[in-house]
């Protein structure tokens, strides 16, 4: 979940691998979040272009797909950079001073949250408290924890996820 | 089990996110390096609770309690501590001390704890069941399947007094005995993981810590309600509690502690992991019970009661995973034990994440009764940066801010209802004088906003007006009447709501329009924010007695807002001035005021 899966590229399509993974849950009741959870650990989102096969292998219809996908925060429609930034907006981290450094991300990326950078590089979000306060501001990327993070010290730490 | 020493390092997630595995490591070479393999055992433990100084190290039997420790101190301790014996004063929490015996008594974050949920978290390796056996654990669940019956059990928790950690704090026992009464077929049993309360992680720490003790309380619950099925409902967002409850799963199936005929007592339990998907309204349990069945997660009406028609319209307990933790020790240690720690109507301990403006952030555990100074000044070590303490929120969202002069109150789920707040799954946030009441109030308000299911009307519209009326307010907009409006919307949401989510979105703004009412109207009428969060209320002007010219102001402002010769003092341009405060932060001469 954490560490950002290169899909492959062009038309998005459930791999052997998924399609036995479906199958096996498909006779268990409840089994649709679980399964989107695995789709979405493999692509980084959720493609509609798959959306359709799971519903047709798990024969219920698209728009009980949709409805839980948009319910759910951790569920993504988009594609998500090839660098995912996790900004922590507890409330620990909304005191310290988490909001300054979602500002900042912007200035530094030139978008704003929830889309990704031109080049595809970084997309950043905010999300709900990830439990390790002791450590706010906290920010992810790729599943990469920095703690006590400092508004001078972003630069820096996304030069490293940078290519090239 | 033939070594003499032991170090455990700490592999909570604050731990483990600073350097924490690289320094596990290196302790591991350093002492395979120093050729004390067959002496000294590195170990993997649960979370030490004390975050704020991460990453923790420990050595047993000495009970040496190293701070802040970094990769490259492994060698150190070894060569030092572990061979020559000599404590490294460097890395202590009090680096005063000298001997080697300055174990946790010592150290002030400690004492006034009592850990029964976390008594094994900082102990054993998580990923070890033959610790966790070694522990006592598992007697309970061998003392109940051979020598109690099921009604027995039930009792024995009524007894206990023990109430839900997750909140709302329901008797246990009698949750228990209302699914155990339903006509035997298939029933259910829900350990609720879906910890989505921001600035807690309670149930995380426990998890990761402990695992076994919460599949060892699932299977005791099991058998006293006549379920032969579990679920855990966990948050995806918490890899590690998965991975460490899919490994404790599998080694306990493989002890025949967990599946068919567990112990040949011929009774089976099997337990599955669900995972959430970031929903803060599936904290309720109804709403929980709709996500495993993997729909939507919207609230339903109760009754009936998920004990009576639950899972799949089956008899369901749902409890949160701190209660669970309670139960293997209640029944070792018996009802009336428990049922002596704490005040008249909350038993036992509390464990809470104390975070914020507070100088020791980290994981606690209290007897019930304990006060809020106790948690904040003696075992937090106080306010940061010597600020004024302003105020303490507990239950997160759906609490009140508590303020100064409940500093004194014991803490029980009666006196926090009392004073407009809820015990809630055990966040504690700590403000100082520099946090604005009306924006933190925003704060909260914007995440039910965002987190409200939309099912009924109370919640959806009611939260939304109260987050537009704390926008005006902190963006100096605010009037009188909009007081009034937000008392009798927060009135309304608190009795219409359909679940718990609604009915305690608005315990922020009325618990802080209690307490703290002088605020909001400095907000309205001088349009002042005191704490200087509110942008829009801040002016910013210069000193021209205290102003040298040094023009550094004028260099860092990035609106070119700021005018003045060298030497001259400057002035700031108000219509071009964008409130960013660099002015105010790099003068040196305090010329600049924040008013």
């Amino acid at each position: 979940m954490s560490n950002a899966p290169t899909p492959p590229a062009g038309v998005q399509k459930l791999t052997p691998e998924l399609k036995a993974f479906i199958a096996e849950w498909k006779e268990k009741p409840g089994n649709l979040i679980m399964v989107l959870h695995r789709v979405q650990q493999f692509f980084g989102y959720i493609p509609r272009e798959v959306a359709f096969e799971v519903a047709d292998l798990l024969e219920i219809p698209l728009a009980k797909i949709y409805g839980v996908v948009t319910f759910y925060n951790f569920f993504k429609l988009k594609k998500p950079g090839r660098n995912r930034i996790q900004v922590c907006m507890g409330t620990a981290c909304y005191l310290k001073g988490g909001e300054d450094i979602i500002a900042e991300l912007e200035g530094i990326l030139g978008v704003g949250l929830n889309t990704v950078t031109p080049d595809g590089e970084f997309s950043a979000e905010a999300v709900r408290c990830l439990g390790c306060c002791g450590l706010a501001p906290v920010m992810v990327i790729n599943g990469e924890v920095f703690g006590k993070v400092k508004t001078e010290a972003l630069q820096g730490i996304l030069a490293k996820f940078r290519k090239g | 089990m033939g070594y003499k020493q032991y170090i455990l390092v700490c592999g909570g997630t604050a731990c483990e996110s600073n350097q924490g595995i690289a320094l596990f490591n290196a302790l591991k070479s350093a002492v395979i390096s120093n050729g004390l393999v067959n002496d000294v055992q590195v170990v993997r433990t649960g979370c030490l609770g004390f975050c704020e100084k991460g990453p923790i190290v420990k050595i047993l039997p000495q009970d040496t309690f190293y701070v802040e420790v970094k990769p490259e101190d492994a060698e150190t301790i070894v060569k030092e501590h572990i061979v020559k014996g000599r404590v490294v004063s460097r890395l202590l929490y009090d680096k005063k001390q000298s001997q080697i015996n300055v174990g946790i008594e010592g150290i002030d974050f400690y004492q006034k704890q009592f850990r029964i949920v976390l008594r094994n978290c900082g102990v054993i390796d998580p990923d070890k069941i033959d610790e966790y056996i070694a522990r006592d654990g598992y007697k309970a669940l061998e003392k109940v399947l051979f020598t109690m019956k099921p009604q027995e059990v039930v009792d024995e928790v009524s007894k206990s007094g023990l109430r839900g950690r997750g909140g709302a704090g329901f008797p246990t026992g009698k949750k228990w005995s209302f699914a155990a009464a339903q006509p035997a077929g298939q029933k259910y049993m829900v350990c609720n993981a879906d910890e989505g309360d921001p600035g807690a992680y309670m149930d995380r720490s426990t998890l990761e810590g402990d695992p076994h003790s919460v599949l060892e309380a699932m299977t005791i619950a099991g058998y006293a309600i006549g379920a032969d099925k579990g679920f855990i409902y966990i948050r995806a967002e918490y890899p590690l509690a998965i991975q460490r409850l899919e490994t404790a799963i599998a080694q306990s199936r493989e002890y025949g502690l967990l599946g068919k005929d567990i112990l040949g007592s011929g009774f089976s339990f099997e337990i599955e992991i669900r995972l959430g998907a970031g929903a803060f309204v599936c904290g309720e349990e109804t709403a929980l019970l709709a996500s495993i069945e993997g729909k939507r997660g919207m609230p339903k009406p109760r009754p009936p009661f998920p004990a009576v028609k639950g899972l799949w319209g089956c008899p369901t307990v749902i409890n949160n995973v701190e209660t669970l933790a309670n139960i293997p020790v209640i029944l070792t240690k018996g009802g009336l034990w428990f049922s002596k720690i704490g005040t008249a109507t909350s038993k036992g301990t509390k464990v809470f994440a104390l975070t914020g403006k507070i100088n020791n952030s980290g994981l606690i555990e209290v007897p019930m009764g304990t006060t809020l100074r106790e948690i904040i000044f003696d075992i937090g070590g106080g306010i940061r940066n010597g600020k004024a303490f302003k105020a303490a929120q507990t239950g997160g969202p759906s609490g009140g801010m508590i303020p100064p002069q409940f500093l004194d109150t014991p803490i029980d789920y009666e006196n926090l209802g009392k004073i407009g707040s809820i015990m809630g799954s055990g966040g504690l946030i700590v403000m100082d004088e520099d946090d604005c009441i009306p924006n933190i109030a925003k704060f909260y308000l914007d995440f039910t906003v965002d987190e409200s299911c939309g099912k009924c009307a109370p919640c959806r519209i009611g939260g939304r007006k109260l987050l537009d009326y704390l926008k005006k307010i902190c963006n100096g907009d605010g009037t009188n009447a909009d007081i009034e409006n937000m008392q009798e919307i927060s009135e309304a949401m608190a009795r219409a709501s359909l679940c718990g989510l609604g009915q305690t979105a608005s315990n922020p703004v009325k618990s802080s329009l209690r307490y703290f009412m002088d605020e909001y109207k400095e907000h309205i009428d001088e349009k002042k924010c005191r704490a200087g969060k509110c942008k829009n209320l801040l002016r910013y002007t210069i000193d021209a007695a205290k102003c040298v010219g040094c023009t550094a102001c004028a260099r860092v402002c990035p609106a070119n807002a700021i005018a003045g010769e060298r030497k001259q003092p400057h002035v700031i341009d108000k219509t071009k001035c964008i409130k960013c405060g660099q002015c105010f932060e790099v003068c040196k001469f305090h010329a600049v005021n924040r008013a």
